[in-house]
């Protein structure tokens, strides 16, 4: 019987009592994480905010050089990787290994159509001279701190893109074990917890677009 | 047969005696370097910790003496003016964020929190054995500074000069981004482990203090580093690309950078005293034979302490520039956090009110602490005020208040607590007779460093100048010959403590008779803390009933991997 026990309870960790306690402990574990990226985009978020209150009509120039039409797109990508992703995680609670897979490689797919759509933003800018900090060299914004919104724009934005390339590798390790059968409605805690750290990312983005490139 | 009635189910359990002579304990289960470098052991990782800190404490405090030194007379006697500012840099630094943030929390807390709550270690014990190595590749960063071009900014970095001294200040500063990482990863796992880890019976209300005081640390760990991740990263982006948010000459803002620095580093002085006070809690209650009095209020004012601590950081920055609402705002937040303060005090104070105080070493800094850390808060309310901050600010009145509160304060505290569970981290007894002449001797090296600096600071001697002029020599003497008595008492401790490991007697499991969980296992401990599942029926300083009512633990299949062959002495059913 206690074999029985430990094959079940195969991926409980010795010093958890039990799965149920595994699961809860990692995932308060991701929550207090997410947390302290929220603190750490924050301090970024403050910037921007005093930044803008300093020169409002700077922030309202310098965002028609950011394109719309591109960040909408990459807006609804992204929130659309967050519910393949959710979904990856619903394939998991019902057992559906192979549709596990298939949602994590599609969340795969759209987090790189992100990166490639910024990738083209960014080489738009860079071409007319809007590097970050003392490299910027565009003339078309009439305003002596116009580098500085590009700072901030190529920190915030540029942190988010780290993160969604971390995400990305985190999901392809998730395929690995997921083709290998780790997961089930037993045990996805891995799952779970990257679908959280997914949804920040996505919704770090939701609070980026419209303060970046719908100012009016 | 006690039947403490709470919400819960009832357990079938047994009482233990404690197994005095284990033959594998944590220190000698495995063997070889391999074995402490990867291990993912809670104990093993605290010993790394604090043999790091150690290290990094003697660096720093040499610096300090070098300082001191330098200080003797007005001339130049050791050292040039910039040789200078990079040797307080150094000193300031080291101590800040490679000893006292990861003393108390990783060194102690790491060896003892799970073992408090009766878990066999951290949740996330693969996390906890990286946040170590996280923190030794931040300090090599910071090392690496050292050989490179010593940083002369102050351990505070403010710009514009950090972002235009020719030092190496990015190496430093991502040095201490690194180990702030560190810093945060050990507080998630703590959060977590309070959270989820504690033992059948383990309530809220039968928390070890300490443990309440290192939750109040981790949620500052948690809320507040990340700050000064994005800050120093910022800092290095300021230095490196030019980015014109703190830099003024780029149409940047200065105070900003002192607004989102203080914002971690104010609160960062709690991460390095709430833990101390958490100390205080264990060492007066056992040493006190007493029930500690106020056991909520001084659970509470730990929290209410990170709580209030987080909105005071404006306090560093009178003279800086700042709005003068938000100067009196920060002044009166910080009278405010003066209180729950107090109130620990007090509550230490009426728990050794007609108890039957034992003077042993940790309690001698016990009492150090309430002495030194009293008048090290005091100061710092003083300072709090407006007018008396704008004539104080930067002076050594400044430098004496901080060094009571984290030297007299936390630094007091952990020595009380590597004395107090020294038998239970090495298996050994210290001297008590030299930790007696020591604690002496450090409290009056102490004192006599830094009075002094209290009466010149109010004379008006400016902090961070390798000179001065005449009148202050005498001050300036006495505090150098203090520091040197100071240093005289950190020797004779590690002489005697390091002489124990060798010669020292072999401590029982409980040679203080304390009751919480860290004395119901075998000193040393075993590999994983308890050989049973411990069960909790009693408060942790229930010092009204008999010890025997201390050792309960379920032997059923609850607890996989269960081994226990010890005796036991009875059995009950137990409602927790």
């Amino acid at each position: 019987m206690a074999q029985a026990q430990s094959l079940e309870n195969a991926h409980v960790q010795h010093h958890f009592r039990s799965s149920d306690q595994q699961f809860s402990s990692s995932k308060l574990g991701m929550w207090l994480f997410l947390f302290t990226e929220v603190m750490f985009f924050g301090g970024l978020f403050v910037a921007y905010i005093i930044y803008r209150a300093w020169n409002p009509e700077l922030f309202t120039m310098a965002a028609t050089e950011l394109s719309t039409v591109l960040g909408g797109i990459n807006t609804v990508v992204l929130i659309g990787s967050s519910l393949t992703c959710a979904l990856a995680i619903r394939a998991a609670q019902t057992n559906n290994q192979k549709m596990i897979v298939n949602y994590l490689l599609v969340t795969i797919v759209l987090a790189t159509v992100f990166l490639v759509i910024k990738y083209f933003e960014y080489t738009a800018k860079f071409e007319v001279g809007i590097l970050p900090g003392g490299m910027y060299t565009f003339e078309g914004i009439d305003h002596p701190k116009a580098s500085v919104f590009f700072s901030i724009y190529y920190m915030m934005t540029g942190l988010h893109g780290i993160h969604v390339i971390i995400g990305i590798g985190l999901m392809i390790w998730l395929v690995v074990k997921a083709r290998a059968g780790a997961y089930s409605s037993a045990y996805y805690t891995p799952v779970e917890i990257t679908g959280l750290y997914w949804h920040l990312v996505d919704i770090i983005w939701i609070f980026l677009f419209p303060l970046m490139y719908l100012i009016d | 047969m006690s039947a403490a009635a709470t919400n819960g189910n009832t357990l079938k359990v047994r009482y233990f005696d404690i197994d005095e002579n284990p033959p594998k304990n944590y220190l000698n289960a495995e063997s070889g370097l391999k074995s402490w470098l990867f291990t993912v052991d809670h104990k093993r990782i605290g010993l790394m910790y604090l043999a790091s800190i150690a290290l990094f404490f003697f660096v720093g405090g040499v610096l300090a003496l070098v300082l001191r030194t330098e200080l003797f007379t007005p001339a130049e006697n050791l050292m040039n003016a910039e040789t200078y500012n990079r040797i307080f840099t150094l000193h300031g630094a080291i101590m800040v964020f490679l000893f006292i943030i990861p003393s108390i929390p990783a060194a102690l807390g790491n060896f003892l929190l799970p073992i408090m709550l009766g878990a066999k270690d951290v949740a996330f014990p693969r996390l906890n054995l990286a946040s170590f190595w996280i923190y030794s590749i931040g300090a090599l960063f910071t090392l690496a500074s050292l050989a490179v071009n010593p940083i002369d900014t102050g351990w505070t970095f403010y710009t514009p000069y950090s972002v235009q001294t020719g030092s190496a200040v990015i190496l430093m500063t991502f040095g201490v981004f690194i180990m702030g990482f560190s810093s945060i990863l050990t507080g998630m796992n703590f959060i977590v482990t309070v959270h989820k880890m504690r033992a059948p019976g383990m309530t809220w209300g039968r928390l070890p203090l300490f443990i309440w005081a290192m939750y109040a640390t981790s949620v500052i760990q948690v809320l507040a580093t990340p700050v000064l991740a994005i800050t120093l990263a910022l800092l290095i982006m300021e230095r490196t690309l030019g980015i014109g948010i703190f830099d003024p000459a780029l149409g940047g803002d200065p105070v900003l950078y002192q607004h989102f620095f203080w914002f971690y580093s104010h609160p960062a002085v709690y991460i390095m005293i709430v833990p101390a006070f958490g100390v205080i809690s264990e060492l007066i209650g056992t040493f006190s034979r007493k029930t500690v009095f106020g056991y909520w209020a001084i659970a509470m004012s730990s929290l209410a302490i990170a709580f209030i601590g987080s909105l005071v950081w404006g306090h560093h920055m009178f003279v800086s520039g700042q709005s003068e609402l938000s100067t009196v705002v920060f002044s009166f937040l910080t009278f405010f956090v003066g209180i729950p303060t107090g109130i620990k005090i007090f509550n230490w104070l009426a728990t050794m009110h007609k108890g039957s105080i034992d003077m042993k070493t940790p309690m001698l800094y016990a009492c150090i602490f309430l002495f030194l850390f009293t008048i090290g808060g005091v100061t710092g309310i003083m300072l709090g005020a407006i007018s008396v901050n704008v004539q104080l600010h930067d002076t050594y009145y400044v430098v004496a208040h901080f060094h009571y509160v984290m030297m007299g304060g936390t630094v007091m505290a952990f020595l009380g607590g590597l004395h107090f569970w020294w038998p239970k981290m090495t298996g050994k007894m210290y001297s008590e007779f030299w930790g007696r002449i020591s604690a002496v001797i450090i409290f009056i090296g102490f004192n006599l460093t830094f009075l002094p600096q209290f009466i010149m600071g109010s004379q008006g001697m400016p902090r961070r100048y390798y000179s001065y002029i005449e009148q202050f020599q005498t001050m300036h003497q006495l505090s150098t010959i203090g520091s040197y008595v100071l240093g005289i008492g950190f020797v004779i401790i590690a002489v005697y403590l390091a002489h124990s490991l060798w010669k020292g007697e072999k401590a029982t499991s409980n040679p203080w008779g304390a009751r919480t969980l860290d004395w119901m296992t075998s000193s040393p401990p075993l590999q994983h803390n308890f050989n049973y599942q411990p069960v909790v029926t009693n408060g942790a300083y229930d010092y009204h009933k008999p010890i025997s009512d201390f050792t309960l633990g379920i032997s059923d299949d609850v607890y996989h991997g269960n081994d226990h062959e010890g005796d036991i002495r009875k059995q009950s059913a137990e409602t927790v």
